[in-house]
């Protein structure tokens, strides 16, 4: 298979730009490039990752107004034509605001920034972003957020769940999902959800920063392999 | 020309914890008597127009799409018209 051309996009005060760049190109072998914010257009990318980071400074809310960028507008067309979406941290409160996924982040509920290695339990193996896992596998990935606690409302909650688009919860080590596990207050331990149509996925801890044994964990990797090798389903299914 | 004061609040059944900090904070200056406060977000501006049907509709638009989100955020404003002297 040809390599997967991954565009990471650059907003005014992304600051996971660059790691998730070294990942997609130097660990993962990938075709990656940065995409700045005002361009129009996404180009020809298979994959668009939102990156971690405080865009436009988090200023009224995170994400709200990094949503206006004028590349948004082409990252919504892409979403909404089926193309592989992949917000992380402050990417995914950006995919949020801009309502490619349901729900929004509030501050912790600590109101303390956490900047840790978190236990993830993967929700559901079946996504293209986690089918290099198994159902129940426990995950350990870094969070560094202040603002991670995952809102939304008891009916919308209630279909996410229906519809298995929970894909990761915090837990502790052992896959137990319980209230000292949660980092930040977020509803049901949600950590990462994906739509309807699973091509967008929204996630708060950093799979970008465990994709190598010498930063601790290489847990991430599971992720970014799910999708390349989802990929590689799709051109032999075709 | 139109001046708006804008006020921007979590939803009720929103748990703010910034709020309760602040509370305790107000608590410990011995204010007891002070409950269920809340922090919101201010903003003023002016709109250019004379129309205050047209000033509403402005606001209005743009707390919808860009200063609250209605996941999260009610919002509520005053709108006051301005006399503009002519340019010299």
């Amino acid at each position: 298979m040809s390599k997967l051309k991954i565009g990471i996009v650059v907003f005014p005060g992304s600051n996971c730009d660059h790691d998730a760049h070294y990942v997609a190109s130097t660990v993962l072998q990938q075709d990656a490039r940065l995409i700045w914010h005002k361009e129009g257009s996404l180009g020809d990318v298979d994959v668009v990752i939102l990156p971690g980071g405080f865009s436009y400074g988090d200023y009224l809310r995170c994400g709200a107004i990094a949503r206006f960028s004028p590349i948004m507008n082409d990252v919504v067309r892409f979403a909404n034509s089926g193309g592989v979406v992949m917000g992380i941290c402050n990417g995914f409160q950006v995919l949020a605001e801009a309502g490619l996924l349901p729900g929004v982040l509030l501050r912790n509920e600590s109101l303390k920034f956490v900047c840790s290695f978190v236990n993830l339990r993967v929700e559901n193996a079946e996504t293209r972003f986690t089918a290099r896992c198994k159902q129940g596998d426990v995950l350990s990935i870094p969070i560094a957020h202040g603002d991670g606690n995952y809102f939304a409302e008891p009916d919308t909650l209630k279909l996410l769940e229906d519809n298995r688009q929970v894909v990761f919860r915090y837990c502790d080590g052992s896959g137990a999902i319980t209230r000292e596990s949660n980092p930040n207050g977020a509803a049901k331990n949600i950590a990462g959800i994906v739509n309807e149509r699973g091509n967008v996925l929204g996630m708060m801890p950093h799979p970008e920063r465990a994709a190598e044994r010498i930063v601790g964990s290489t847990d991430g990797r599971k992720i970014f392999d799910s999708l390349i090798e989802s990929f590689v389903y799709q051109s032999l299914s075709v | 020309m139109f001046h708006a004061k804008i006020v921007v609040t979590l939803r009720k059944s929103i748990l703010d914890p910034q709020g309760k900090a602040v509370e305790h904070g107000i608590h410990s200056l011995g204010f007891t008597a002070a409950k269920n406060v809340r922090m919101g977000k201010y903003v003023e501006m002016n709109i250019a127009t004379q129309d205050k049907g047209e000033a509403e509709r402005v606001v209005q638009e743009v707390c919808r799409k860009l200063l609250a989100n209605p996941v999260m955020e009610d919002f509520s404003y005053e709108l006051e018209e301005k006399k503009v002297e002519a340019a010299v």
